[in-house]
């Protein structure tokens, strides 16, 4: 009985003593701005995950050596979800819990499952170049960030494209044009925009879904062959591209005549086609393949070169490295511009990094300082417009290497912003949401 | 005509390399009555040892022959495949003898996770490539019978033909060899097996060799198609319609219910998809493989299970 009292006694005093430790190190890490990091490092998406997942921590790495955000250090925890929408809910409340200010599910499907927890768990979801297209529209989607550019953005530019190879929009009438297109909430995302366009231009649109993972496409190719459209639009991800690509080239489909989004537009996807996806043109989320510019170069020297490097060297540069670095670039600035305004030195809690995302004001003066010289153009949102930038250029694949094939396109805001209102009201409506006002939106 | 034809085609083509993945699964199956549900991560296991081997052994040779460096990495990825039989035999299987069908299916799941697991952190996880010289590039024929012609997939009708020559030669493995013999036998019983001296530890290890070797054979075939990386072990799903339609002890029956998966999903996705959204030929397979069963429970070439109560 006495041994018992004493080993109880012994356990309580261990507790004790552990609490204390555990709190003093969470006082020692509230110092330090807590970045989640979702990732899949495994699964069928592994080989595009992987590169996007290094640029995005090497860029934390980056901010670190640099001396933090004004002086507050990045901590930071992965966790990874193999692309899969439950394994993503897990992530977030898992990580939620250990003070994360921001979350970036890389999921458009994550995405769709997190847009109405992120509201009541006051933590915004940066979502670029992916998630639900009408989310930029702030006024509903308070806490949804689609920063770069939605879906409906780049299906929009798409069409641009096609029709400036065409010579005009006015040339589109009486043309086809099929979106070969991964079945999920991801590759869906597009096909108002382009039923859209289909109206206003009078093209036939063409819908061929292919199933996860897209691995098995010679049906889909096959109705290609027989229905001889004009141009393809590829809205694929991870294995579905390249797929895409060899039964392309199998079924004797041009590919300069197609058109992949920027999720189907990295090395990745091309790398083991080679030169058959010469020709192959794909939208980019305003960068390319970027190993010159500034910032890589300091990526290079301030994280490589000090043996810090998260994925191998020569993969600094690459497209969704680029992506996966840019993402994580806006997240810090989210929390910068937050520190504007709740004090420099201070880490941020979830709203004030989404004040900080909402009024995120990135000039091109400073993202040339940056390091983002060439590789982007501004970025300006606002309470009602939570995009802030739908700048696009499109690349094409020479054999070997992407290299830039347009200047820059805009997407046509005038038929977006009704198309986003319209959405962002239904929603509104379905979930009971009462949209800011313009002046909720200055308080 | 020239288009249905041309699915036809395709559809037939793509049955054959999917009898190819099918073949290992009644392999295992036919030799151990285990339902290797392995089969697909042995497909990426063994696909990601050559893809690596070559690169390495075309490194080392200076870029000289990738003919040898292939021949160097088939070799190479062979005795990792014998190095797979051995240890499943050696620390899973030789611990399960007699047990129910179940638990040795639970433990081939498990192993599923292990090679997946294992081959992604040796060989690494990005996309690799496997170039042993197939032709890219289609052929278009019989244009003055067909509007349009019909165009052949030159790439899938060499790997239809060696997908062909493979189950041929199993085929005559299973009759006509002792080993063969002495497979079928421990499949029948595996007690009644060694009661009569077959010695059961190494049979196995054969067994899992051979569907090992099979899944190297389709690893290369389907990684020279699509590249070689994760969604290569997905590829077993589509085999799975293959073996249920066949029945899990016939190798004919894996090609036959290869070429009807085959045409039947093509057919289906082509001419009914469009009617219905598209995307169905996965769920498809599944359905046709269903309707079958209704009529033949133990597949169309599977043998028929009597037991006595």
């Amino acid at each position: 009985m006495k041994f018992r009292s004493l080993a109880l006694a012994a356990a309580m005093s261990t507790i004790g003593f552990g609490t204390t430790v555990a709190s003093t190190a969470a006082q020692a890490q509230a110092k330090e701005q807590f970045f989640p990091v979702i990732v899949y490092r495994t699964g069928a998406y592994a080989a595009n995950g992987g590169p996007w997942a290094n640029g995005y921590v090497d860029y934390l790495k980056l901010v670190n050596a640099k001396g933090g955000i004004n002086g507050v250090k990045i901590s930071f925890e992965e966790c990874e979800t193999a692309y899969a929408t439950d394994r993503g809910v897990e992530c977030y409340e898992r990580l939620k819990g250990k003070g994360a200010t921001v979350f970036q599910p890389l999921s458009t499907g994550i995405t769709f499952a997190l847009t109405e927890k992120a509201p009541i768990d006051k933590i915004p979801l940066i979502t670029a170049g992916y998630g639900r297209s009408e989310s930029q529209d702030g006024s509903v989607f308070t806490w949804n960030f689609p920063l770069l550019g939605t879906y409906w953005v780049g299906a929009d530019v798409a069409i641009q494209h096609v029709a400036k190879q065409l010579g005009g929009l006015d040339k589109l009438k009486g043309k086809k044009i099929a979106l070969v297109y991964h079945d999920s909430p991801y590759g869906k995302e597009p096909i108002p925009l382009l039923q859209e366009r289909a109206k206003l231009h009078g093209f036939e649109l063409d819908l061929l879904p292919v199933a996860h993972p897209g691995v098995e496409q010679k049906a889909t190719w096959l109705q290609v062959r027989k229905n001889r459209p004009d141009y393809v639009l590829l809205w694929g991800w991870g294995v579905m591209n390249s797929t895409a690509l060899k039964e392309a080239q199998a079924t004797g489909f041009p590919r300069d005549k197609m058109i992949g989004v920027w999720w189907a537009g990295a090395e990745p996807d091309v790398k083991d086609v080679g030169a058959g996806a010469k020709g192959y043109s794909a939208l980019t989320l305003q960068h390319g393949a970027e190993p010159n510019s500034k910032v890589a170069k300091d990526v290079i020297a301030l994280v490589h070169d000090k043996g810090q490097g998260t994925g191998p060297k020569d993969e600094v540069g690459q497209v969704l490295y680029m992506r996966g670095l840019i993402s994580a670039m806006l997240g810090v600035e989210g929390v910068r511009k937050a520190q504007e305004k709740y004090g420099k030195g201070k880490v941020m809690t979830g709203e004030q990094v989404r004040w900080g995302l909402e009024n995120m004001n990135l000039d091109q003066k400073t993202l040339d300082g940056m390091g983002f010289a060439g590789v982007m153009r501004p970025v300006q949102t606002s309470c009602l417009d939570h995009m802030g930038s739908s700048w696009v250029r499109v690349h094409s694949w020479d054999g070997a290497n992407w290299k830039f094939a347009s200047d820059w396109y805009q997407a046509d805001d005038k038929l977006l912003r009704g198309m986003v209102l319209n959405a962002s009201r239904k929603y509104a409506e379905e979930k009971k949401i009462t949209p800011r006002t313009p002046e909720q939106c200055k308080q | 005509m020239g288009f249905f034809i041309e699915t036809l085609i395709g559809g037939l083509m793509a049955g054959m390399l999917y009898s190819l993945v099918a073949l290992g699964f009644v392999l295992i199956f036919k030799s151990s009555g285990v339902f290797n549900f392995a089969q697909g991560a042995m497909v990426l296991f063994a696909a990601l040892a050559m893809a690596r081997f070559s690169e390495w052994a075309n490194h080392a040779l200076g870029g000289d022959s990738l003919l040898l460096a292939n021949l160097i990495a088939f070799v190479g990825a062979g005795l990792v495949m014998l190095l797979v039989a051995w240890v499943v035999e050696r620390f899973v299987l030789r611990k399960l003898v007699n047990q129910e069908g179940a638990t040795l299916l639970m433990v081939t799941l498990g192993i599923t996770y292990v090679l997946e697991g294992i081959g992604q952190t040796v060989f690494g996880s990005e996309i690799y490539n496997i170039d042993v010289g197939m032709p890219k590039d289609p052929v278009l024929m019989f244009e003055s019978v067909f509007e349009g012609g019909i165009l052949i997939n030159k790439e899938d009708f060499i790997a239809a033909l060696i997908a062909a020559l493979l189950v041929g030669l199993l085929s005559l493995f299973f009759q006509k060899t002792p080993v063969g013999r002495a497979l079928r036998a421990v499949a029948d019983d595996h007690q009644a097996a060694l009661s009569i001296g077959i010695p059961l530890n190494r049979i196995w290890v054969i067994v899992w060799l051979v569907a090992g070797i099979v899944a190297l054979v389709a690893g290369i075939i389907w990684g020279s198609k699509l590249g070689v990386q994760f969604s290569l072990a997905t590829v077993a799903l589509r085999a799975l319609p293959v073996v249920i339609l066949g029945g899990l002890t016939s190798v004919p029956g894996a090609i036959v219910g290869g070429l009807i998966i085959g045409v039947g999903e093509k057919l289906s996705e082509v001419y009914i998809g469009p009617m219905v959204g598209g995307g169905i030929e996965i769920w498809f397979a599944y359905v046709l493989a269903l309707v079958f069963l209704l009529f033949r429970p133990q597949g169309l070439f599977g043998e028929k299970i009597i037991d006595r109560v």
